[in-house]
């Protein structure tokens, strides 16, 4: 880890301690993310909260989707269940009683669920919302199938259309989030889906929910990790995530590289940024290639920065340390002016400070 | 199952740090495979003195471990033969990374594993991400420990599955801080080095991309009983990456780094390194037994590797790479001393100068600093 202190800007600091005031008085959210009905989300759920309540906290079940999970049932006997409200039977977490028995911990359930017409919440994940701001911490589990930004991709592969959905933002402000990846059908123990007549794309559409989840967790931990280096000032390249930045110039082989940024970024998962730093007198000529480089960069949904400095190479730097950079993009003319060779060139003067990231020459 | 094949399955429990829960999940599993009526057996179990984790071996047939003497002091590792000749359907075998004793048939427990994998027996196995080979330097960045117990990537691959198991740091902390993960002193040592928050929460996103990357993978391989590949990136890709090995340390780093960015992109490896003079003893020996232990490296990584004559190495590589269709070329980054010759007097630019056609990467000393 390279360590450089790192001033947060105002507005960061001012964020920092609206977000400091609120998180005090507000219950602190942990979310199990599961990727399909059945791998045990309810589950751990319950049994965290019935290890809670062993060690002394005041835990209740605030909703639980009416089932006939057996394996559920021993730890529901030990728990206190804040019944649901009814409405058109539909049911619905019943927020007031909840508020009222002012619990330490409550547990819900399916936090996709709809609340019935007429209720004051639409949906169980802003209940969940009203009950942390009332101070509550709350245990709940939702299935990644049902994460608004992911629903059309999902839908391609289950083909069935979801109804309730929560949005990807709501996970993000989680205070703790848990990947429930059991297998429902393991290799070992692939009993259920042997016996359906589709099993084979069950078992796909199954591994491919689960990739998402798998990825989803990762994008909320990154998020999370970003937010505790930024708190303690630290920027720092940890590297787990892949953030590939590509330096392009009006001359640069900017298609090459920009496309070998996105190939690369998609197959890590990762992030593309594509970086310009602003050069005084740019000819019309330059204007015009650069224009079109920066137009190749948007065609495959890169994020564009326009970078402001003195010293280009420095400039690169500074902002690749800061967004935890894995690999730096760069192209490199083979004409060579006698002042370059003199000052070294600009390549060698990256490597040289690109500690703890790679670099790419694109000759051109 | 059907397949041809009798070669066993592989299921790996990964994790991001001890306490986790790997060997406790594993073993769940281990008792709902009993349940079920499968014939299993516990070959080798490290039970740490956790309570839970022993709890969950209760009526599980466990292996008695073999004793080995080293230098006086008598130690216990998995019984391999004993295992075949019992001849389970699945068996239990804990720490895939370890090392065994000098003096046992095989130096890795893995190692171990393909044989009862080759006689059809099933495993489930359990290992951190820290382990994992290609990820050693993106490790040692992130918990500035340097790894040595290594599993190759494409033992992994081989695993027919690699599920998560994960727990968020704060709950892990709290583990090890009730005593559950560690004895007391042991665990305040550890909440002093490895266990700090931002560490966790990094090899915790390794840990997750990794197994996405597992699961993915294994569409792509049309893994599900010969089902037609996911259409946007099934085939193979046309890139070649092309890793430049010599005697300096940091080779070791470029191959892994070469070797991981290959199999992301589904890309071949292949690792030269350049002898310049047709005698033996025209490299110092000490040099070229450096070049052949990195060449070794490579090899175990399942990258092709080769020693080239010639007496200029950038144009030895370039000829090398047009000649088998090479796209990238891996060099490492040079000591320090050197840096300030980098680009302007070493191969990198020569290569650059013969093969403008080839993308060159300069691979980061990610060690920390």
């Amino acid at each position: 880890m390279t360590n450089s202190a790192r001033r947060p800007t105002p507005d960061e600091l001012l964020r920092q301690v609206q977000a400091d005031e609120w998180s005090e008085h507000r219950g602190r959210l942990k979310v199990f993310l599961g990727y399909a009905s059945g791998v045990g989300k309810s589950f751990r759920m319950l049994d965290e909260g019935r290890r809670r309540k062993e060690r002394g906290e005041d835990v209740v079940v605030g909703a639980l989707q009416p089932r006939t999970d057996s394996e559920l049932e021993p730890l529901l006997q030990k728990m206190e269940v804040v019944p649901l409200r009814y409405s058109e039977e539909v049911a619905a977490m019943d927020v007031a009683a909840v508020l009222r028995r002012r619990p330490h911990v409550c547990l819900v359930d399916a936090l996709a669920h709809n609340n019935p017409p007429g209720s004051a919440n639409r949906s169980r994940w802003q209940d969940v919302r009203q009950v942390l701001d009332a101070g509550i911490d709350v245990i709940t589990s939702v299935n990644v199938q049902y994460i608004e930004e992911l629903r059309e991709r999902v839908e391609g592969i289950t083909g069935k259309h979801v109804e309730q959905t929560v949005p990807k933002s709501f996970l993000f402000g989680a205070d703790e989030i848990s990947l429930v990846d059991a297998p429902a059908g393991t290799t070992l123990s692939r009993t259920q889906e042997a016996a359906r007549p589709d099993g084979d794309d069950f078992a796909r559409g199954l591994s491919e929910l689960r990739e998402i989840a798998l990825l989803l967790a990762a994008d909320v931990v990154d998020h999370q990790l970003e937010t505790y280096l930024q708190r303690n000032g630290v920027s720092a390249s940890l590297g787990a995530q892949e953030r590939i930045l590509v330096c392009v110039t009006p001359r640069a082989n900017a298609r090459t590289m920009i496309e070998s940024g996105r190939r690369n970024a998609d197959r890590f998962h990762g992030e593309l940024v594509v970086a310009y730093v602003r050069q005084p007198e740019l000819s019309a000529d330059d204007q015009v290639l650069l224009d079109r480089n920066l137009a190749i960069a948007r065609e495959v949904g890169a994020e564009i920065q326009i970078l402001e400095g003195e010293e280009p190479i420095g400039t690169i730097l500074q902002f690749a340390r800061n967004r935890g950079v894995t690999q730096i993009f760069v192209g490199h003319s083979l004409e060579q002016k006698w002042w370059q060779r003199w000052t070294g060139s600009h390549v060698d003067r990256l490597v040289r400070g690109a500690k703890g990231m790679d670099v790419r020459i694109f000759p051109h | 199952m059907g397949e041809s094949s009798e070669r066993g399955k592989l299921k790996v429990f990964l994790g991001y740090a001890a306490g986790v829960g790997k060997t406790y999940q594993m073993l769940q599993e281990a008792q709902k495979l009993k349940l079920q009526g499968r014939d299993i057996v516990i070959g080798y179990f490290e039970p740490h003195a956790r309570k839970d984790t022993i709890a969950q071996t209760e009526g599980l047939e466990a292996i008695p471990r073999r004793q080995v003497e080293y230098r006086g002091t008598r130690f216990e590792e998995m019984d391999t033969v004993a295992i075949l000749v019992r001849r389970p359907e699945v068996c239990v075998v804990d720490e895939f990374p370890h090392t065994n004793v000098p003096g046992s048939e095989r130096d890795k427990r893995w190692q171990d594993v393909q044989v009862l994998l080759d006689a059809g027996i099933n495993v489930l196995t359990t290992m951190n991400i820290q382990h994992l080979e290609s990820l050693n330097d993106q490790v040692s960045q992130i918990s500035g420990i340097r790894v040595r117990e290594t599993v190759p990537d494409w033992v992994m691959q081989q695993a027919d599955e690699v599920v998560m198991v994960d727990v968020p740091p704060p709950a892990l902390v709290n583990r090890l801080l009730r005593g559950v993960v560690y004895p007391p002193d042991k665990a305040k040592k550890a909440l002093e080095h490895f266990f700090k928050e931002p560490t966790l929460v990094a090899l915790r996103e390794l840990a997750l991309r990794q197994t996405a990357h597992e699961v993915e993978s294994r569409q792509l391989d049309g893994e599900y009983n010969g089902q037609p590949q996911r259409e946007t990136n099934g085939q193979k890709s046309s890139e070649r990456i092309l890793v430049y090995v010599s005697s300096e340390p940091s080779s070791v780093m470029a191959i892994r780094r070469a070797k991981r960015v290959a199999d992301y992109l589904h890309a071949d490896c292949l690792a030269v390194a350049i002898h310049r003079e047709p005698e033996m003893n025209g490299l110092q020996v000490a040099e070229m037994e450096a070049i052949e232990r990195h060449l070794n490296f490579a090899r175990n990584l399942h990258v092709e590797a080769r020693l080239l004559q010639g007496s200029d190495a950038a144009k030895t590589l370039v000829e090398f790479a047009h000649v088998n269709g090479v796209t990238q070329l891996f060099v490492a980054r040079p000591a320090e001393e050197r840096l300030r010759s980098v680009f302007s007097r070493n191969i990198v630019q020569q290569v650059v100068r013969f093969a403008p056609d080839l993308q060159v990467t300069i691979v980061a000393d990610r060690a920390r600093t």
